[in-house]
Order: structure tokens, then sequence, then C-alpha cells
């Protein structure tokens, strides 16, 4: 079912058939330029009517812990993420710094279906794969801080955290220039006969890059392990999708390429986007297929800290979200209600993961900068490693 | 020994390193099938096989992209260029990815990929494929730079480059694909940051790189033949690392430099070596830095001003006779 188109395709009116496109698809042009905001009624429809993704087969077999290791994980990613505002605001953190509170349910949910083989590649709003595929706070909040001991030796921040040894490849900060790298990774995978697929995560904004639809064609002409990902939180920044994508979704671009596509409406729901995003992995990894996921989501937060954000949205349309499909209260509730969870065990989660913050907040106060000598220091793999260095001459110069 | 072209020798070097090691794979567009736009990899998807002479798209910023994602993860992609010109199009694949992601991964993630292709003008292709950015891509730490003026540096610094660790941008030549010297068979390295004393002399120092060598080489022989001068030819052979002490070593001896490349003045590698030279050489020189570079402003189509704006044997020695004035 996933991979059949599950939007109909009903636009507006036609207004140009005179017989000579061979697409379904005739659109009447927006008027230019768009400033209006975004209005809902010309969402395509979503027929996932009696959907339960807690049926859905890779979530039936969940244990009570498994569920509630998904809830802790979704839950220490937003009390990281709120102990790292405080420390931007309290000028510890220097740069840019890209919330994901709101979008939770994703990375959560993608890493829980993530095998061992699998990769993972991201963008600069990177705090909650990295957390979710098992990196430490401490090492995380202490990139964010600048020091020695971050993920990055201090030497990325918070766009640009890494973690090989977990197949987190970043962290990376130009938008939409992580998705020929993740075809890359998948590219590899597939040369060397290994098992797995490679995640490639983007926002919405990506999609308009050139490199992420030289990615798409590549990796359907190959037919690489690669599930391309778009977390559409609605903004490109500030420019809502509907003033910068034209088209009637963004996952259906997959389409001109021959690639299997879905979008996932609910993407607040972990329990739903690991049902998609798990198939979406199997056919990676059972038949080398790449598709595109489009998943609905939200940021409560402003592109970075520095965005007023009041430009381009109402407070209310946040508080509506909030209201209605926050990932962490809405699972909550339903694990409340399946008695997974009780009030004194989300109490204890939720402190726990304050302390983990905390303590990673004065591990990063505590920890060293790099000194002036690291500057030099991860440029070339030549200079790191001096005994096996085969070239000559100056590497750097003053 | 052997008399190959230089093209044979990129062709033998990317052979033998195939051959040698699993990982290495040859992508680009028209590699495979077609055999190579300039037939560099002429004959290898028949010896090879599609798995390691793949041939991509039109689509740089993706399949270079895709080759640096590749390396990440332990492949050792040869990437062709069809024009080394087209590495402006994948541009932020190379700058912000393959030359940052050590850096910015604290030494975690490593890139070991070379991006090859010809870079140069002197053909009548226009502007646009006529880039000579050699001086762009040494500007970037973490970037590797090799520029070989003949067959015999163009098969060891291409072996190097491919067992190299770090991204290396090895920029050929098309005029140089033709020209062949004596190339041993098999297996030799030349190590990437090692300068070629290309002829001894005492009287003036041409240091240049690329083609521009060949076009010292025979600016040198006029200079002793018309006015008994003896230059020193000079190739670096190798601009990022650079083989500062050779350099240093030939001016101290001649104590004067004319530097010869195909770039344009701003910022050329030429511009850094007189930077060098003033640093750490000031005393010993008799005159200052020369540099003979292409006419600045975009490579010209028209056939005979194309010629007259790129270095050639008589602006060489011209110029080397301003420095000795």
């Amino acid at each position: 079912m996933l991979f059949k188109p599950q939007v109909s395709l009903v636009f507006d009116e036609v207004t140009l058939n005179n017989g000579i496109f061979a697409s379904n698809y005739y659109f009447k042009l927006k008027a230019f330029p768009v400033t209006k905001k975004p209005s809902s009624t010309k969402k395509p429809e979503v027929t996932n009517l009696g959907y339960d993704a807690r049926q859905a087969p890779i979530n039936i077999k969940l244990g009570q812990d498994e569920k509630i290791a998904l809830y802790r994980d979704m839950v220490r990613i937003r009390r990281f993420e709120e102990r790292c505002l405080r420390s931007y605001q309290q000028g510890k953190i220097g740069g840019f710094l890209h919330l994901y509170i709101g979008q939770e349910s994703i990375a959560v949910g993608c890493a829980s279906v993530m095998g061992k083989d699998d990769h993972i590649i991201t963008a600069y709003r990177d705090h909650g794969h990295a957390l979710a595929v098992g990196m430490g706070m401490n090492e995380m909040m202490a990139e964010n801080y600048g020091k020695i001991t971050g993920c990055s030796k201090g030497k990325g921040g918070s766009m640009h955290y890494f973690d090989p040894s977990r197949n987190f490849w970043g962290g990376h900060g130009i938008v939409g220039g992580q998705i020929p790298l993740g075809t890359g990774l998948a590219y590899a995978l597939k040369y060397k006969g290994l098992k797995g697929a490679c995640m490639a995560f983007m926002g919405d904004g990506s999609v308009n890059q050139g490199a992420v639809h030289e990615s798409y064609n590549l990796a359907a002409l190959w037919s690489l392990p690669v599930v391309f990902i778009i977390e559409n939180n609605g903004y490109s920044m500030g420019t809502s999708q509907e003033r910068s994508s034209a088209g009637p979704s963004l996952a259906q671009r997959a389409e001109g390429y021959g690639m299997n596509w879905a979008i996932i409406e609910d993407g607040h729901d972990v329990l739903a986007v690991r049902d998609k995003v798990g198939q979406a992995l199997k056919l990676a990894h059972d038949k080398s297929l790449p598709s595109v996921l489009e998943i609905r989501t939200y940021r409560y937060r402003g592109h970075s800290v520095a965005d007023p954000d009041t430009t381009y949205r109402d407070k209310a349309e946040i508080e509506a979200y909030k209201s209605t499909k926050d990932p962490l209260s809405v699972f909550q509730l339903s694990l409340l209600a399946e008695q997974t969870l009780t009030d004194e065990l989300i109490q204890k989660i939720d402190e726990s993961a304050r302390a983990e913050a905390e303590t990673s907040a004065q591990f990063a106060d505590a920890s060293p900068y790099p000194s002036i000598e690291d500057i030099k220091k991860d440029v070339y793999w030549e200079i790191d490693n001096p005994a096996d260095r085969k070239s000559v001459g100056a590497l750097f110069f003053d | 020994m052997p008399v190959i072209t230089y093209r044979e020798a990129l062709r033998a070097a990317m052979s033998e390193e195939i051959e040698r090691d699993p990982n290495v794979v040859l992508m680009g567009e028209e590699v495979a099938q077609f055999n190579g736009a300039y037939k560099i990899s002429e004959g290898m998807l028949a010896k090879y096989g599609p798995k390691r002479i793949v041939d991509t798209p039109i689509s740089e910023a993706g399949f270079i992209g895709m080759g640096v994602g590749a390396a990440m993860l332990g492949l050792r992609p040869v990437m062709e260029l069809m024009f080394f010109s087209f590495y402006s199009v994948a541009f932020d694949q190379i700058f912000n990815n393959a030359a940052n992601i050590r850096y910015m991964s604290g030494g975690l993630i490593n890139c070991p990929i070379v991006i090859r292709g010809p870079a140069n003008g002197g053909t009548n292709v226009g502007a646009t494929h006529s880039h000579t950015p050699e001086s762009i891509a040494a500007y970037h730490p973490g970037i590797k730079v090799v520029v070989p003026s003949n067959a015999y540096d163009a098969k060891g610094l291409m072996k190097s480059a491919i067992r190299d660790n770090d991204p290396v941008m090895f920029l050929e030549n098309t005029i140089l694909y033709g020209e062949a010297c004596e190339v041993p068979d098999g297996e030799y390295l030349v190590p990437l940051g090692k300068a070629s004393v290309m002829r001894e002399g005492t009287d003036i120092s041409i240091i240049g790189h690329g083609r521009s060598i060949q076009l010292a080489l025979k600016a040198a022989d006029l200079l002793k033949q018309k006015h008994n001068i003896n230059a020193e030819v000079v190739d670096l052979r190798s601009i990022r690392p650079l083989d500062v002490e050779t350099i240093l070593n030939s001016v101290k001896k001649t104590s004067r430099c004319l530097y010869v490349e195909e770039s344009k003045p701003f910022c050329s590698v030429g511009a850094m070596v007189a930077c060098l030279i003033s640093d750490q050489a000031f005393d010993y020189l008799d005159a200052p830095v020369k540099r003979l570079t292409s006419i600045d402003a975009p490579a010209i189509y028209s056939p005979p001003l194309e010629k007259l704006q790129l270095p050639s044997v008589e602006r060489i020695y011209q110029a080397a006779l301003d420095t000795l004035k």
C-alpha cells in the first residue's frame, strides 16, 4: 500500500487541456508574487482513514520497554535542546543553533528501525538524529560550546556532528549538500556488497536544490539502497512551502525519476514514522531500491534561535500544532492509555533527561577549549599521521 | 625504456591501481562505453568491467558529491571531469564537503578521492572550458593539488594521488595528452610535494607548473643559444603540498626568478611563490620576482588571439630577458 500514491491527485480545475500533455496534471499557475500565507485547503487529501500505526507489524511486536525507550529518546532530545537554548541565551554557544523541537518523532522513529548495517546522514538540524543513534549529550553539548571534548573536537559546532562508529555521517551545513554524500554512502554499500541502506535526511527547503535532484537521478538510475527523507516542517527558514516549492507535493517529484514515494502525514506519530520508514528501508534492503518519503512535521522554534520567528507565521499556528500534534504528548497519552507509562514513570523519565542535559552543560562548561595548535590538526590525514606520510613539502602556509 | 604518451601514462596508472586495490573505481562522463572523451580510459571498460569503470550522467554536483560520500565509506573513487572547468558545477561538493569533512568531524572521517581532468586553454574552446583553477583549489586547506607536466610524472603522481588518504585535485592538460616521454613499465611512485629540477642553471630560475614547463624548457634553450644564459627550470609538479625548499634553493643559487603558469595573474600560484621567495630569500634576490601568466581576461576563443593570451616560448623568453636586465 505504502508506495501507491497516498494522495488523491485532485488539483485546481483544469484550465488548460488541449490534449498535448502526456501527464495527467494540470495546474492553474499561481499569481506571482505569492504573498498569502499558505492555505490548508489546497493540501492533497490524505486517504489513510482507518490506519492505525499501532497495529502495523513493525509496531505490534514492540515490547513495553521498547515503547518506553522511544518515548524516553524523544524526551531526551527535547530536554537536551531546551538546555542548549538556555546555554545559547547565556552566550555559551556561538553561531547558529537550529532546534529540532517538535520534530522528535522523526529522528527517533527512523533511528529505531535502523539496523546495525544502516547509515544515516542529515543536515544542520542534527541534534535529534545524533541522540537517536546513540551519541552522548556530553560530547554534543561540548561540541556546541566549542570544546575539545566535543564530538568534532569543537571544530564543527552544532551543525556538524559526526559519529561514524554509529554510522552517523553528519551534520551538514549547506542546504541539500549532504544528499549527494548520502547517495554516495549507499553507492559504497552496494559496491562493496554490504548489507544495509542509507537514510538521507533533508528539510523541505532542500528539495529545490539541484544537487538533490541530481542525487535522485543517480539513486534511481543505479537502484541504490537509499531512503531520501524530507522532514517537511512547512517552512524553509521563513519561506513557506507554498511560497518556495512548485507542484502538488515535495515527495511526488520522485515520480519524475521513477522512484517510489510516499507522504507520511502524521509525522508527529513515532509509530507511523517507524511503520512507513521501516517499509521503505526494507525495500532498500531487499531490492536495493531508493524511495522518497515526505514526513509532515512542525518546528516550534525559529529556523535558528536567532530567527525572530514572527514575520512568517502566527503564534496561534504554533500553539494549534502543539496542542493537538505534539509528538511527545501524543505518544505519552497513547502509552498512558495502554498503561505502558504511568505518571510516576513519566516524571522519572523527564527528571532523568533534565539531569542528563544539565550534566552535559556542566561537562561542556568544565571542558577546555582546543589549543591554537589544534587549529591545524585534522586538516590532512597525512599531517596527523606523520609516520605514514608519503608526500613531502609544505601543506600549510603562514 | 618504453616511450609512452601522457594519456597512456594516466591509463597505466589508473589500471595498475584498479588491479591493486578493489576499492578503486573510475567514474565520469563518457569514461566507459565511449572510452573517454579524451580516450584516457580507452579499453578500460572492456578490461575491468562496468563495476570499476562507470559512466555517469552529466551531473557533476551529483556524481562528484556521490564520490565524496563513497570515499567517506572507504572507496577510492577517481572522478573524471571531462573538462576540469566543470569543477565549478560541483564546487560545493568539493570545497565544502571533500575539503572540510575531515576537519569538521574532528579527524573521524577521511575522503580519499581523486578528482581529475584537463585544466587548460589553447584549444579554442572558449572561456567556459579553459579554466585553470589550481590556485583556487590550493587555496582550500584539506585539498591537495597536483599538475603534472609530462608522462613520467603523470603516472607516478596519479598512483600516489589514488593511494593518498586526502582529497587530491589532479589537473591534466589536453595538449599534453599526446606528448610522450620515457616511462618505466610497472610500479613507481612520484611523491606529492616534490619539485623536479628539469634543467640546471645558474643565471635565472624559471619556476612553474603544468604545460608551461614544456614551454619554459624551450625558452631556456633559446636563452642559451642566443645569449649564453643558463636558466634553471623547476617544475613544481605539486602545488599543495609545495616543495618550498627546492624553490628557495634554486633562487638562492640564481638570484633571479621568473614564475610561469597558464593561470590568470590575480592570486595565482606564482603570486604565492613570489610571496614565499620575498619572505624567505629576499636577500638573495638581484631583481624582483617576475611572473608570466595568461593575459588577464577570460579565455578568448579566437584561435590566433588565444595563442597570444597564453604563455608561449617567445613570451617566456622575453620575460626572462626582462628579469635579467
